[in-house]
């Protein structure tokens, strides 16, 4: 299934879009955690993202299928002090 | 608050001629406009075009939240400040612009630090709130005020060349039900970490306006319910559709939010809550 990232996740990890391979049937949080190991960034702020599959903003436990598309967004703010 | 259909004035004819003939609008929708009182949190990147377009709508009380003064290094992408601004408060400023722009909008100055002492108060001389936020201690109290005040906070936010909108009307769901707790410091850096494009916050501002104006008038198909999601550099717009979380500590159907919080930004604990006195 296709994984695309936004804002300081992608600019973290390097990259926008990408297909990863998840079992059928794992849950969003599966998924999450298995990009975690490979990107501590992702890691580290799973407890803040959004994540929406197909263009639905759906919760963690959520079960994922072949064809699936899931976005995670992170919280953006920008202006002046570091957050 | 109700006020009586005033005649429009011939200037006023002219001014709005543009919005008059509009089918959605007419001048009874320029009268809603007139009437209008609308907050905008922050005068810089997302205020300044939002607060720019409003006035020209006619939009007849502006509020206008802001503690800062210009610095030089606004003027890349605040283009309600001009260059004889820098050092000047950023409302003083704001209020000058905008008065030139068009008499008709009554521009109040709220030049302070929002907290969980004066928000709930400010807000309520307002129909609609549009969140321009640059930090997210104020962003979550903003959403909670508004969640709790049941006013419409329309949402912008932006990073480096990508942007988020959304709307958030009362009853149909709140930043929290995104993102329940604001993120640890360090976690997303600020603008003056790693820049933005300065034309960035003025497409989401506008963005901002546009529900706005359309919140106002009743017209349109408002974002509620919709993440926008854009991408300058790929001029890309995506949406994420969106429910009220049922578990939102704060709109949820059991809060556990119920007072607002003045997050310690500077020592990264997660919260105290003042308001009860602790």
């Amino acid at each position: 299934m296709k994984v695309r990232l936004f804002a300081q996740q992608r600019e973290q990890a390097g990259w926008t879009e990408r297909e990863v391979e998840v079992p059928e049937g794992s849950m969003v949080a599966d998924l999450v955690a298995s990009l975690g190991q490979d990107y501590p960034t992702i890691a580290s702020a799973a407890r803040h993202l959004v994540t929406a599959v197909n263009a639905e903003y759906v919760g963690t436990d959520t079960a994922l299928h072949a064809g699936d598309e899931v976005a995670l967004i992170p919280p953006v703010s920008g202006g002046l002090r570091s957050w | 608050m109700a006020v009586a259909a005033l005649p429009f004035t011939e200037e006023q004819i002219k001014r709005y001629s543009r919005h008059i003939i509009l089918p959605q609008i007419g001048g009874k929708g320029q009268r809603k406009l007139l009437q209008s009182r609308v907050l905008l949190v922050g005068a810089g990147g997302l205020g300044s075009p939002s607060a720019l377009y409003l006035a020209a709508a006619g939009v007849g009380k502006l509020g206008i939240v802001d503690f800062d003064v210009v610095d030089l290094s606004n003027l890349q992408r605040q283009v309600l400040h001009h260059g004889h601004d820098v050092g000047r408060p950023k409302v003083v400023s704001a209020a000058d612009t905008i008065a030139d722009i068009n008499p008709d909008v009554q521009v109040v100055k709220h030049q302070v630090r929002l907290s969980s002492e004066n928000i709930m108060d400010i807000i309520s001389d307002y129909d609609v709130v549009v969140d321009g936020c640059d930090n997210f201690p104020t962003r979550y109290l903003v959403n909670d005020a508004c969640v709790m005040g049941k006013r419409p906070n329309v949402h912008g936010s932006i990073f480096l060349f990508e942007g988020q909108a959304t709307v958030f009307l009362p009853g149909q769901g709140c930043y929290r039900c995104l993102y329940p707790e604001p993120p640890p410091p360090g976690m997303v850096p600020s603008c003056q970490e790693a820049g933005v494009l300065g034309v960035l916050p003025g497409i989401v501002g506008l963005i901002q306006a546009v529900e706005t104006v359309k919140i106002v008038l009743g017209i349109g198909r408002s974002l509620t319910n919709r993440l926008l999601l854009f991408d300058a550099l790929a001029m890309e717009f995506r949406q994420v559709r969106l429910k009220r979380n049922p578990n939102c500590p704060v709109c949820g159907d059991n809060p556990t939010v119920t007072h607002l919080i003045d997050y310690e930004e500077f020592c990264g604990l997660p919260h105290r809550d003042h308001a009860d006195g602790a």
